[in-house]
């Protein structure tokens, strides 16, 4: 079993990044926030040389790592270097993303997907193909109004218990099991 | 969605997280496997009848200390597949170094043997029975451990179901040996091990299955 150790390839940003997940771990939203951010460049340039041939795949799978980084990120120990996590992570949803395609271009006309003709800088983000946003009207009242009103408005726990008429434990389950379930559509399970 | 919108919408209200949430998860399942196996073994089967005389041979422990060993040593692999990223250094011998001590035993204890005594140590009067019961009482325990693993985030999705057969199959050991008479190393050596073979197997076959996420 050789295990894949990519030596740290963010080095001197390395620690950087880590103290500002461990930060927001601890609750610090700002500094989760710039770890996200500077995360998204970071797994969008990891991606996009192991995605050469796929041009158009990056940026949802940029999406969908960020995703799985989130909802996964109470396994990140802290004693680990952080590059080998997050690079197994996108890995991981880079291997399940090439198993999905093996398998639709099995039922579909492999021809009919050919749609190569982009030209993506590597600084800045390409449109995402699938939207979020869209894929989030698919959950159920009791995970999207949760997510639309604390995720996307900034409500506080309380405020959206009091809009919704949830109670607070309702509230904050509905966000986690929602973006566990957004994560489950994306990979086609739902 | 754009992916600074998405990155605004994830840190957003985001709480913090408990810390060693691996460790709460996997005491939580082996607690609950570990009684569900125990339930089976009193309701199915029952102590052995001797089990006060029992406890107070060495060979009694020798067999709990090799089960223990090789559970605790599964527990390690476990946790560490269930997590991305972290090495599997040290994994193959901590596995190893138990089963090579009882076969080391089982060797030792068949040279000095009769020739006539070997196939009573090896096979016992269970031999038949051994396996499918050890692998019976790994269920239970095998359900927790997939729990358990299914709330964090295994990457190499075969290992860790193979790693999760062999921690059920470990625990569900420790409490078949509760019931079983046979205190032979030969006889432990080979059957004991072949049954946690069983749930160990049937990891590795449904581990892609059950654990992607």
């Amino acid at each position: 079993m050789q295990r894949m150790q990519e030596t740290g390839r963010l080095n001197a940003g390395e620690e950087r990044l880590r103290n500002l997940l461990l930060l927001g771990l601890a609750g610090d939203e700002p500094a989760y926030h710039a770890f996200l951010q500077e995360l998204s460049a970071h797994l969008r340039a990891f991606l996009r040389k192991r995605l050469a041939r796929l041009p158009d795949e990056v940026e949802d799978l940029v999406q969908e790592s960020l995703l799985a980084i989130h909802n996964q990120r109470h396994t990140y120990d802290a004693g680990q270097p952080l590059t080998a996590w997050i690079h197994a992570i996108a890995k991981y949803k880079l291997v399940d993303l090439l198993r999905r395609r093996a398998r639709r271009d099995l039922l579909t006309d492999p021809l009919d997907d050919e749609s190569a003709f982009s030209s993506a800088s590597d600084t800045e983000a390409a449109d995402a193909r699938r939207d979020l946003g869209k894929l989030l009207e698919q959950l159920p009242e009791r995970q999207r109004l949760p997510i639309v009103h604390m995720k996307l408005e900034g409500l506080s726990v309380a405020e959206t218990a009091k809009l919704t008429g949830m109670s607070e434990s309702a509230v904050k389950v509905g966000v986690h099991r929602g973006l566990k379930a957004l994560a489950a559509i994306i990979r086609g399970d739902a | 969605m754009k992916t600074d919108d998405l990155v605004t919408m994830l840190a957003t209200g985001a709480d913090s997280v408990p810390p060693n949430q691996a460790a709460h998860r996997y005491a939580a399942a082996i607690a609950w496997g570990a009684l569900g196996a125990a339930l089976l073994m009193i309701t199915l089967l029952g102590p052995r009848p001797d089990l006060p005389a029992a406890v107070l041979l060495p060979m009694f422990w020798v067999k709990i200390v090799f089960v223990g060993s090789f559970a605790a040593a599964s527990l390690l692999t476990a946790l560490r597949l269930s997590r991305p990223g972290l090495s599997l250094a040290g994994i193959p011998g901590a596995l190893g170094a138990p089963v090579l001590a009882i076969w080391l035993l089982a060797v030792i204890v068949l040279a000095r043997a009769e020739p006539a005594q070997r196939a009573t140590l090896f096979f016992g009067d269970t031999w038949n029975s051994c396996p499918f019961l050890i692998a019976l009482l790994s269920a239970p325990v095998f359900v927790a451990i997939v729990w358990a693993m299914k709330g964090l985030a295994p990457t190499r999705l075969r290992l860790a179901g193979t790693a999760a057969g062999l921690l059920a199959g470990a625990v569900g050991t420790l409490m078949y040996s509760i019931h079983c008479p046979e205190m032979d190393a030969p006889f432990i050596a080979f059957w004991y091990l072949l049954g946690m073979l069983i749930p160990t197997a049937v990891g590795a076959l449904l581990g892609p299955r059950l654990l992607r996420w």
